[in-house]
């Protein structure tokens, strides 16, 4: 009997063995261990970004909509939100928000990083509390912000009427041309710090002696930066640009707390009437091909800003 | 004492959770009778906390179901019955507004037996209501109250201008408005992109004028004289009379507006007179009266088409995901209960009214006194549904939810667009939804 289990446990402790070895084998190989070490990122991102994109191209080709799975309808979607002049404005803010949203959240988050690169006193304090507005959830900074721009209790129209500095109030929101530059502000304001703190990032990465080489040679502030500093915080800009260029111009939040896209439809944004559409309308096909609207132009963006910034590797 | 180590608890939890999967039914506790209701903040505080702190207790006792409410801003109702309704999991009731149960006529359950009952028991629902939640014949979502729209005016301020009685005409009220907003206290009326207070001021403008949607067999008719004349018409009115802001004003910033005293005039629900009835310490006016007491109401002025108005539907729908629909189904006929009902529109005190006849005759309107007084018979004077002269259908939804109508005279106030511009394409845009 005893002999017998003696056995029974050899056997079971070779097959372990056999095991273990087979799974050591196999992790010793790099390919092996590099597809082990990368399934879980895979899954991750075929779960949660490849399956709904998928979804979102099948239904743009449907015409499905709320509780009813619809047909195949090919390109009719495409073409529906291509007539929609409502999308073509949209379209048209969503690239004029963009850009200037970026070019002064590039320009300020420069002169930013610039300033907190020299020595003051609470200079790490003062580092990190400039954080905040990124920090801040921007549903609640939004809601901030449009009590500040509120059409009749608007602290700043009361601050400037009560320091006559105006006679009639501003109407922040309740202009389209007003409204989309108060939205360019609110996103400058929040996006800011994070330009800021990433060319901060990079400046510091730049020898000292480079400028001290500079100034040796006569150049000035000026020059000092053109021909010392941007050069080389070119590669970490063009990174933030793109991260910055993809978080504006698929902005949801920030329009739909402070606007709601009024006033007349001047301030929607290719992600909120999407939104409009596709989830307060019920047309899901619809709302799916229009939020496609944004992957071209996202993909260019991209393609074009990394084909520069390998040609810089190279070079 | 024996210890629980981290290898028992794994242990324990696993087999437990493979008893709920084997067994294919939820544990216990999730099978309770509860019922996930899911509605608006309610402009009446005091209504949400009937619901909490009433009907909660009341419909456990009464029933055995567990009233789980939840509130949230009604410009999202629709986001969240959509995403319900596509994953299949959510609230087993969900109230939609006006004509989204055609929207979502699909994910509702037939409650026919529940509105004949109530019908019949309380002197017939009213028709238009009726027509909102009946698609195809079939009942899929149950009418619970209408919040009537009415213009709410400081008696005072339009005293001191001359008029001693609210305007009958929309010329007169823009007389009237022009003086007020020569003294600093403009008309207040929102244009912006929002579900209630918008689209029932600019409907009966545009009805009034002689404008209409659709004919009665869809075809669009918006681009016609009467749609153009009532477009001018608000321009105008806009610049001289009312307070521009409101381009960019949601459902609530009227209310504050006028309860702060920055505007004379507005149409909104008996929420003002109630918040200030509520607090009339808080709400005074410039000799220190309590406010409400220089609150009136009346319906909106008549146009050369006569004068309409159009008054917010609540329904609530059954959803056929519900794994509750008994349950739902019960605590619908138990709430729409005279006794029970009544608790909750007596708080109302005429914000929300009844859908049905009967309520017209109940007690509470000897006590809300003449201020709120049009307020009972507004809902049975309702007549048309956005959609006009065709069915509240899908169509009429996916235009309000666009905002058309209101965009259209937005985008002529604004000065974006002109008059005749701002019509054509309003008209284009209702084309694009009615031939699809």
């Amino acid at each position: 009997m005893g002999r017998g289990r003696a056995v029974q446990d050899l056997h079971h402790l070779s097959a372990e063995h056999a095991r273990v070895s087979r799974l050591t084998r196999l992790l010793e190989s790099e390919k092996a261990l590099a597809a082990a070490l990368l399934a879980p990122g895979v899954a991750i991102l075929a779960l949660f970004i490849a399956y709904p994109f998928v979804m979102a191209l099948w239904y743009s080709l449907t015409s499905i909509r709320v509780g009813d799975a619809g047909h195949f309808v090919g390109l009719a979607n495409f073409t529906k939100a291509l007539n929609d002049t409502i999308f073509q404005q949209a379209f048209k803010n969503t690239v004029f928000y963009t850009f200037w949203a970026t070019v002064f959240k590039l320009a300020l988050g420069m002169w930013l990083a610039l300033l907190l690169n020299r020595h003051f006193r609470f200079k790490r304090v003062i580092r990190a509390s400039m954080l905040l507005p990124f920090i801040i959830p921007t549903v609640l900074s939004a809601f901030a912000w449009r009590w500040m721009f509120d059409p009749t209790f608007s602290v700043m129209n009361w601050m400037l009427y009560h320091g006559g500095v105006i006679t009639d109030r501003l109407p922040f929101l309740s202009s389209g041309d007003w409204a989309m530059w108060c939205a360019v502000l609110v996103n400058t304001w929040r996006g800011m710090p994070f330009f800021a703190i990433t060319l901060l990032a990079g400046l510091q990465t730049i020898s000292p002696d480079l400028h001290e080489a500079a100034a040796l040679d006569g150049a000035g502030a000026w020059h000092r930066f053109w021909h010392v500093t941007w050069p080389l915080l070119l590669p970490v800009t063009l990174v933030v640009v793109v991260f910055s260029v993809i978080q504006t111009f698929s902005d949801f939040q920030l329009i739909y707390v402070l606007t709601g896209g009024g006033p007349a439809n001047s301030t929607h944004l290719i992600a909120t009437y999407a939104y409009q559409i596709g989830v307060g309308s019920g047309l899901l096909g619809e709302g799916a091909a229009l939020s496609l609207f944004m992957f071209p132009v996202l993909f260019a963006v991209v393609w074009i800003q990394l084909r520069y910034l390998k040609r810089m590797d190279t070079a | 004492m024996a210890r629980f180590t981290r290898r028992k608890f794994l242990q324990a939890s696993s087999a437990g959770l493979a008893g709920i999967l084997a067994s294919h039914r939820a544990p216990v506790f999730a099978q309770a009778n509860t019922v996930h209701l899911l509605r608006w903040n309610d402009f009446v505080p005091a209504a949400d906390k009937v619901l909490r702190e009433v009907f909660a207790p009341e419909v456990q006792k009464a029933l055995g179901i567990t009233l789980n409410l939840e509130t949230i801003n009604a410009n999202d109702l629709p986001a969240r019955a959509t995403a319900a309704i596509q994953s299949g999991s959510g609230p087993d009731i969900i109230l939609l507004l006006n004509n989204y149960p055609h929207l979502y006529a699909s994910a509702g359950v037939d409650v026919g037996a529940l509105a004949d009952e109530v019908g019949k028991a309380q002197g017939g629902i009213y028709p238009p209501a009726a027509r909102l939640n009946r698609v195809g014949g079939k009942w899929v979502s149950m009418p619970w109250s209408l919040v009537p729209a009415l213009i709410a005016y400081r008696k005072s301020w339009f005293d001191e201008v001359g008029a001693k009685s609210f305007p009958k005409t929309w010329q007169e009220y823009h007389a009237v408005g022009k003086k007020l907003k020569a003294a600093k206290r403009p008309i207040g009326q929102t244009l912006g992109n929002t579900f209630g207070d918008a689209p029932t001021f600019t409907y009966p403008l545009l009805w009034s004028f002689g404008g209409q949607e659709v004919d009665a067999k869809g075809k669009v008719m918006l681009n016609s004289k009467g749609t153009l004349a009532s477009v001018k018409f608000m321009t105008q009115f806009w610049k001289d009379a009312c307070d521009e802001g409101g381009l960019a004003w949601d459902d609530s910033n009227n209310n504050r507006s006028f309860l702060s005293g920055d505007i004379s005039a507005t149409l909104n629900g008996a929420s003002i007179y109630v918040a200030a009835l509520n607090a009339p310490d808080k709400f005074k006016t410039d000799k220190g009266e309590p406010l409400h007491t220089d609150i009136q109401h009346s319906p909106l002025p008549a146009g050369p088409n006569g004068s309409h108005n159009y008054h917010t539907a609540h329904n609530h729908m059954v959803m056929k995901y519900s794994k509750n629909q008994k349950g739902a189904i019960e605590f619908l006929r138990w709430a729409h209960r005279k006794e029970n009902l009544e608790k909750w529109l007596v708080v109302q005190k005429g914000y929300a009214v009844g859908t049905a006849r009967n309520w017209e005759k109940h007690p509470m309107w000897n006590d809300v006194g003449p201020s709120l007084a049009p307020f009972k018979v507004a809902a049975a004077g309702q007549s048309r549904l956005m959609g006009h002269a065709g069915e509240p259908n899908q169509k009429a939804a996916e235009a309000w939810n666009k905002y058309i109508i209101t965009v259209m005279y937005a985008q002529a106030c604004s000065g974006k667009m002109s008059a005749e511009e701002s019509v054509k394409w309003a008209a284009g845009e209702l084309s694009k939804i009615y031939t699809t």
